[in-house]
C-alpha cells in the first residue's frame, strides 16, 4: 500500500534539514521505500498577490475589474470567480506562466488576453488552475500572512514522498510515523501534536454508552462527544493537507477524522449523535441477512462475523471499514459521537474482501492490532474538530477495553545484538536510537535496555525486533562483511539430482534443445494427449486458477513439448527436436502427490539444421530409440526395448524402455490424430520419455572397472541371416553377443522384400572377434561362426542368406 | 658367358637409357613401370645383370660390384628424387583444383542447448555449492502449514497478502483447503530445519507459483533459489560476506552490493540486497533502462533467520542462529542478459531460446 507524505506537513514534527533525495534514500534504507518524489508547484510567473480592488466589468455583469498588487507592480485583471474581495492575499499567474486551461483540458502557457473589451493582465488562479486540487468554484485565498511578491513556488510548493509501506509498518501509514523515522536517522526528537481540549461538558457516561458484545473482534472502542459544533468547509490549511495526501475534504468534522488517521494511522469516525437510538452503541456482529447501507450509498448483505457498530435498533456502520448513511454527518449535525476503536485486523480483511469494500480505514486495521492507539487518535482529533467546529466536549472519553493485556517489556542485550549482528553496538547508542524511533527505554547496567514498544508499533514483539530496529537505522554499511567460517557441513549428494543434471547435458549433447512449459495445462489438453489411456490418476485442479489453459496439474509433459513443437513450426519448420525435464503431479487423493521427474523429448524432422552440405532425411521411431540408447549407454544402464500398446503413439510404433525388469520410460511415434489435435504439421514426430528416478535406479552403483584393451588383433566376419519377421532383432543380437569371443557387433543392413521372400527379412551383421590373450587363428574363428550360426538356426530358425 | 667388359659395357648402357627414361616419365604409374623394369627385385635390369656377375672371377666381381652398386645407387636415387617431384606436382595440382569456398558454411554436429532458466539457475547455485552449499529440492505442491504457518505467517497474517496464492481445489478430512501451490521456495527452509539439526547450509531451487496476472515484469510461475545456513555463531556479517561473494561471482568481481531493511515474516532482521548497476557501473545515469537511475538493482531478499521459525522447526534459537536468502531466478537471467520481458522464458520460441 502506497502513502502520500507532503513534506510540509512533515516538517510539522520533525525537522528535515537535509535534501529531498538524500531523505528518499535514508527512509529507503531504512525500510520505507520512497517509490516516487512529486513536485508540487514549479510555477514560474506566479506570485501572491494582494487584491487592492475590485470593481465592476464595464461590459459584463457577472466579470469584476480587479487591481492585484504583486510588490514589483500593479496590474489589471479580469476575474469571473464569486469569492473574489478586496484585501485578499491569492495566487496570481502574469502572462506566461503554465498553468492548467480549463477550457482547453490542457497545461499551457497564459497568454495576454482581452476580456470583453478589457485588458486583463493575467490571472487569480484556482486550485485547478495551479494543479493542486479539483476545485474550480472560485480562486484559492490565500492566508492573510502570505508575503506578498513571493514566488508562488517558494510559497506554496511542496515535495510529496511517495511511500511503499511494508506489511508490518502500519504505523508508517502517518505522517507521525515518517516522522519518527526521521527523527530516529536524523537524531531528534518527534513534536508530538497537541492533544488537549478543554472538556467542559457533562460527564460523558450520562450521555452516551457503549457495549463490546464480542471483545475478540473488537478489543477497544473509545468514544468522545462533541456538541453544539457547525459544520462547514475546513479551514484552508487542513483542505490543503488533505489533498496534498490525496484526499478530497468533505466538511470539517469528517476532514479531522481523515486528517488524524493520516496524521496518526488511527482510523475514527463521527457519527450523528442525534441519529444514534437510546444513546447507545452495541458493538456486535452483524446477523446473516442484515442489511445495511454504508455511506457510500449502497446497501449491502452482511454476514456473521463481521462487526457492525449499532443502536439498539439498527446498525449504524460497519466496524473497521465504513460509517453508516443513516448516522452521516451532515450540514443538520450539532453533536457527534467520535469513534476510535481497535477491530480485529484478520476479520476486517475478510469483511472488507467479501463486500469488495476496502477503505483507507480497513486497511489500516487489517495490518495489526494496535490496541494502544485509540485514545491517543481520538484526543487529538477532539482537539482539532474544537478548533475547526466549535463546540462543547463532554467530560471524560468513554474507553470499553474488556481484555486489557499488561503492558509489555522487552530486554535487549549487547551479547544478543552481537550473537545476530557480530558487530558489538554500544548499548547507549541503542538507546538513543529507539528512543528517537518513540520506543521508550532503559539502559540497565552498560550490557542491556528495556524497551516498551509504543502503541503505534505492534510489530515489535521480541528482542530481535529490536536489533533490527537499531540496525536499520544505524545501517547495514556499519556491520562487517565476512565469510562463513564454519566448517562446511557433512552432506550425501542427492543421485537423483546429478542424474537430472546429467541427463539434461547429454540430451543438449544430442543435439535438443531444452524448453521449459507451464506445470498447468487445461484438463482438454491431457485429455487429448493420452486419447483415451487411463491415466495415472486424475489431475489436480486449481481452487482458483489463472486460466482455463491453465486450470489443471499436469500429469504429463506430453501437451508442453507438442504445444511448442506446433508454435515453432509457424516460424521454424522442421527439424525440431526439444526436451523438457520436469515434474507431473500424480495425486491419489490424500497427503501429497507423487511428483513424478521425467524427461521427455519430441522429435520432428532430421537432427541436425538442414544444409547444403547434408541430405534430407526423416526422424522415425529409431531416432529418438537411438537418443535413448545414447543417454542409457552415457549413464551405464543397459536398457531394453519391448512393443507398447497405447493409443498416444502410432500402432505398433512405439516400445516400453525396462532396465532390470522395471520400467524406465517409453518411446513411439506419435499418432497422427494426437499431432493433429496439437495442430502439429508436417512428417510426423517421436516423443520418449524416462523416469528419472527409475533411471536412477538403474545407473550401477559401482564404479566403472576399466579393462585393458587387447593386444590382439581382432577378426572381422559378417553374418548375413535370414529370420522370421517376428523374430526380435535384439534377440538375434543378444545370442551373438552372448559368444565370448565376440568382442563389438553392428547391424548393417535390414531388409525385407522379394530377394528374401515374405514373412521373413534379412538381418547383415558385422561381427568382431577377439581374444585377451592369443591371437585367433583363422580356424578359431571360422569355428565360432559356424556355432553361432547353428545356435542361432537352433534357437531362432535363423539361415544364412545366400548370395 | 659373359665377360667383365660387356657386364660394364651393359651397366652403362642401362644407366644412361634408364636415366633418359626417368626424365620423361610424368605419372605414377609409368614411374612404378620404369622401377620394376630397372630395379624390380626379380625382372630387373639392374638386378638381371648384377646376376650375371655370378661367372666373373673374384678381383673382377669385386670391381665390376663397385660399379654395379654405383649405377644402382644413382638410379635408386634419382627414383626417390623423381617420387618427390611427382608427389609435389599432384599435390600442387590438387590444390589448384580442389580450392574450397572457406566461406561456405560449415557441417555442424547436431548441438542442443539448455534452457536460460536452467543455465543461470545452475550459475547461481554454482556460486553457492564453491561456498559449501548442498543442493536440494522440495514438493511445489505444498501444505499451508509449511508455506506459511511455519514461516511465522498463520492465518489471517496481513503478510499473507505478499504472497497471492494459487490453491488447489481439495480439502483434507476437517473440510479445509490446505494444499497449495508453494509460492516461495522458503517452505524447504522448514522442512529441512524440522529433518536436520544443525549445522545447515543448503540452497533449494525450484519452481513457484503466483495468482498474479502477466506483464512484462510478472509471471504466475517462475523459478527461485533459496539459501538457507544455520549454525552456532553465524551472523549477519556472515550474510553478509556469502551473498556480497556470491555478487561478485556472479556479477563479477568490481561489483559493490547494498543491503536495506526489508520485511518477510520468517528473517528478523530483514534485508533486501542490491548490486550496483553493471549497465551504467552505478553511476545511476538517469537514462539507464537496468536501474531506471537508481545506480543499484534490487537482486534478493535475505535476513537472519526468525527465533519463531527456528523454534518452531525444533531448533534452539539460543543456540544457534542462521541466516537465509532468496532470489528469482528469471530476474537474474533477464538482468544479465537484458532481457526486457519475463514472458520470454515459458513462450520457448525457438528464436528466443536459440540465443544463449
Ligand atoms: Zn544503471
Amino acid at each position: 500500500m502506497a502513502m502520500n507524505v507532503p513534506l510540509s506537513w512533515l516538517r510539522a514534527y520533525v525537522d528535515v534539514d537535509i535534501p529531498v533525495d538524500q531523505l528518499a534514500h535514508r527512509l529507503t534504507m531504512a525500510g520505507i521505500e520512497v517509490g516516487g518524489v512529486e513536485q508540487i508547484g514549479g510555477w514560474t510567473n506566479c506570485y501572491v498577490g494582494h487584491v487592492l480592488d475590485v470593481g465592476p466589468h464595464p461590459n459584463a455583469d457577472r466579470l469584476r475589474l480587479c487591481t492585484v498588487d504583486i510588490g514589483e507592480e500593479r496590474l489589471q485583471v479580469v476575474c469571473g470567480a464569486p469569492n473574489v474581495a478586496e484585501q485578499q492575499k491569492i495566487a496570481f499567474a502574469k502572462v506566461g506562466a503554465t498553468l492548467f486551461n480549463t477550457h482547453s483540458g490542457k497545461v499551457e502557457p497564459l497568454k495576454a488576453a482581452k476580456i470583453r473589451g478589457v485588458t486583463s493582465e493575467g490571472m487569480i488562479c484556482s486550485v485547478l488552475e495551479l494543479g493542486i486540487g479539483e476545485e474550480h468554484d472560485g480562486i484559492l485565498v490565500l492566508p492573510d500572512d502570505a508575503p506578498m511578491g513571493m514566488p508562488l513556488a517558494e510559497y506554496l510548493g511542496d515535495t510529496v514522498l511517495e511511500l511503499e509501506v511494508t506489511a508490518n509498518r502500519p504505523d508508517c501509514f502517518s505522517v507521525l510515523g515518517v516522522a519518527r523515522e526521521v527523527a530516529a536517522f536524523s537524531g531528534t526528537q518527534v513534536a508530538e501534536p497537541d492533544a488537549a481540549y478543554p472538556e467542559d461538558g457533562p460527564p460523558i457516561e450520562e450521555q452516551a454508552a457503549v457495549e463490546i458484545a464480542d471483545p475478540e473482534l473488537c478489543a477497544r472502542y473509545t468514544g468522545a462527544l462533541l456538541t453544539g459544533i457547525s459544520i462547514g468547509p475546513s479551514p484552508e490549511w487542513l483542505r490543503e493537507r488533505l489533498t496534498r495526501a490525496g484526499q478530497r475534504p468533505i466538511n470539517n468534522i469528517v476532514d479531522v477524522t481523515n486528517y488524524v488517521m493520516l496524521e496518526t494511522g488511527q482510523p475514527l469516525h463521527a457519527f450523528d449523535f442525534d441519529k444514534v437510538a437510546d444513546r447507545r452503541i452495541i458493538v456486535r456482529q452483524a446477523r446473516a441477512g442484515e442489511k445495511h447501507v454504508t455511506l457510500d450509498g449502497v446497501e449491502r448483505e452482511l454476514a456473521p462475523p463481521m462487526v457492525v457498530i449499532a443502536d439498539p435498533e439498527k446498525a449504524v456502520g460497519l466496524g473497521g471499514v465504513m460509517g453508516g448513511a443513516n448516522t452521516e454527518v451532515t450540514e443538520e449535525t450539532r453533536t457527534i459521537l467520535l469513534e476510535s476503536a481497535s477491530f480485529h485486523p484478520f476479520n476486517t480483511r475478510r469483511t472488507a474482501d467479501e463486500l469488495k469494500l476496502r477503505t483507507e480505514a480497513s486497511l489500516r486495521f487489517e495490518k495489526g492490532w494496535r490496541q494502544g492507539l485509540p485514545p491517543v487518535g481520538l484526543r487529538r482529533a477532539m482537539k482539532l474538530m474544537m478548533e475547526v467546529a466549535g463546540g462543547v466536549a463532554a467530560k471524560g472519553i468513554i474507553d470499553v477495553y474488556p481484555d486489557r493485556p499488561e503492558a509489555q517489556t522487552i530486554t535487549l542485550t549487547a551479547e544478543r545484538m552481537q550473537k545476530v549482528l557480530g558487530v558489538t553496538v554500544p548499548m547507549a547508542e541503542a538507546a538513543r536510537t529507539l528512543t528517537s524511533l518513540g520506543i521508550a527505554c532503559r539502559l540497565v547496567g552498560d550490557d542491556a535496555l528495556v524497551a516498551e514498544p509504543p502503541p503505534w508499533r505492534a510489530d515489535i514483539t521480541i528482542e530481535d525486533d529490536l536489533v533490527e530496529e537499531v540496525v536499520r537505522v544505524i545501517g547495514y554499511d556499519d556491520v562487517p562483511t565476512a565469510p562463513l567460517a564454519a566448517p562446511i557441513p557433512l552432506s550425501t549428494p542427492d543421485p537423483a539430482q546429478s542424474v537430472k543434471e546429467e541427463v539434461r547435458d547429454l540430451l543438449a549433447s544430442i543435439g535438443m534443445q531444452e524448453i521449459i512449459t507451464y506445470s498447468m495445462v487445461s484438463e482438454r489438453a491431457l485429455e487429448l494427449a493420452f486419447r483415451g489411456a487411463e491415466p495415472p490418476a486424475p489431475p489436480m485442479r486449481a481452487f482458483n486458477p489463472i486460466s482455463l489453459e491453465h486450470e489443471c496439474l499436469r500429469t504429463s509433459l506430453r501437451p508442453g513439448l507438442l504445444r511448442t513443437l506446433a508454435a515453432n513450426q509457424r516460424h521454424e519448420g522442421v527439424p525440431q527436436w526439444y526436451f523438457e525435464v520436469g515434474k507431473e503431479f500424480i495425486f491419489y487423493g490424500e497427503g501429497l502427490p507423487n511428483e513424478r521427474q521425467k524427461a521427455a523429448g519430441v522429435l520432428s524432422g532430421p537432427g541436425a539444421q538442414a544444409s547444403w552440405a547434408t541430405s534430407e532425411a526423416t526422424t522415425g521411431f529409431y531416432d529418438a530409440k537411438g537418443v535413448l540408447e545414447s543417454l542409457c549407454d552415457r549413464l551405464g544402464v543397459a536398457p531394453s526395448f519391448e512393443p507398447l500398446d497405447d493409443p498416444f503413439y502410432y500402432p505398433g510404433r512405439a516400445a516400453a524402455v525396462t532396465a532390470d525388469g522395471e520400467r524406465i520410460g517409453e518411446l513411439g511415434e506419435v499418432h497422427p490424430e494426437a499431432l493433429d489435435a496439437f495442430d502439429v504439421r508436417g512428417e510426423g514426430a517421436v516423443y520418449f520419455e524416462v523416469d528419472l528416478a527409475a533411471l536412477t535406479a538403474a545407473v550401477p552403483q559401482a564404479e566403472r572397472r576399466f579393462r585393458g584393451p587387447s593386444v590382439y588383433p581382432e577378426a572381422l566376419r559378417d553374418l548375413a541371416l535370414v529370420v522370421g519377421m517376428d523374430v526380435p532383432a535384439s534377440r538375434v543380437q543378444e545370442i551373438i553377443e552372448q559368444h565370448p569371443l565376440v568382442v563389438r557387433t553392428t547391424l548393417f543392413d535390414v531388409y525385407a522384400g522379394e530377394q528374401v521372400g515374405a514373412g521373413v527379412r534379412s538381418l547383415a551383421y558385422r561381427v568382431s572377434l577377439q581374444a585377451q590373450d592369443r591371437t585367433l587363428t583363422a580356424e578359431e574363428v571360422q569355428r565360432t561362426m559356424d556355432r553361432l550360426l547353428s545356435r542361432l538356426e537352433r534357437e531362432l530358425g535363423a539361415v544364412q542368406r545366400q548370395g | 658367358m659373359t665377360t667383365a667388359p660387356e657386364i660394364l659395357g651393359t651397366l652403362h648402357n642401362i644407366r644412361t637409357v634408364a636415366v633418359a627414361e626417368l626424365d620423361g616419365v610424368e605419372d605414377d604409374a609409368t614411374l612404378e613401370a620404369w622401377r620394376i623394369a630397372y630395379l624390380g627385385r626379380r625382372e630387373g635390369r639392374l638386378t638381371l645383370i648384377m646376376r650375371t656377375m655370378a661367372s666373373l672371377d673374384a678381383e673382377e666381381r669385386r670391381s665390376v660390384g663397385v660399379q654395379a652398386n654405383d649405377v644402382k645407387a644413382l638410379l635408386e636415387s634419382q627414383f626417390e628424387a623423381k617420387s618427390e617431384e611427382l608427389k609435389a606436382a599432384k599435390l600442387a595440382q590438387s590444390a589448384k583444383e580442389g580450392r574450397l569456398d572457406v566461406t561456405l558454411p560449415g557441417r555442424r554436429p547436431a548441438l542442443g542447448r539448455l534452457h536460460p532458466i536452467t543455465q543461470t539457475m545452475r550459475e547461481i547455485t554454482r556460486a553457492f555449492i564453491s561456498m559449501g552449499f548442498q543442493v536440494v529440492e522440495g514438493p511445489e505442491v505444498e501444505l499451508d502449514h509449511y508455506n506459511f504457518g511455519m514461516l511465522n505467517i498463520p492465518k489471517g497474517h496481513p503478510a499473507r497478502d505478499m504472497f497471492d496464492t494459487l490453491w488447489l481445489d481439495h480439502t483434507n478430512p476437517d473440510g479445509e483447503r490446505e494444499l497449495l501451490l508453494r509460492t516461495h521456495t522458503s517452505p524447504m527452509q522448514a522442512r529441512i530445519m524440522e529433518a536436520t539439526q544443525p549445522p545447515v547450509r543448503v540452497v533449494v531451487p525450484g519452481r513457484v507459483y503466483r495468482f498474479e496476472a502477466t506483464d512484462a515484469t510478472h509471471e504466475w510461475h517462475f523459478t527461485q533459489v533459496e539459501g538457507l545456513a544455520v549454525d552456532e555463531g553465524i551472523t549477519f556479517a556472515n550474510l553478509k560476506g556469502t551473498l556480497y561473494e556470491f555478487a561478485r561471482l556472479l556479477f563479477g568481481p568490481e561489483r559493490r552490493v547494498r543491503f536495506r531493511c526489508d520485511f518477510f515474516p520468517f528473517v528478523e532482521p530483514g534485508v533486501d540486497m542490491s548490486i550496483d548497476c553493471f549497465s551504467c557501473d552505478g553511476a545511476g545515469a538517469p537514462d539507464c533502462r537496468i536501474c531506471r537511475g537508481s545506480g543499484w538493482i534490487e537482486i534478493m531478499g535475505a535476513g537472519m533467520v526468525h527465533p519463531r521459525v527456528l523454534d518452531m522447526s525444533g531448533i534452539d534459537h539460543t543456540q544457534y542462529t542462521g541466516f537465509a536468502f532468496g532470489m528469482g531466478v528469471e530476474r537474474i537471467a533477464m538482468l544479465k542478459h537484458g532481457i526486457d520481458d519475463i514472458r520470454y522464458f515459458y513462450s520457448n520460441d525457438a528464436r528466443f531460446l536459440r540465443q544463449f
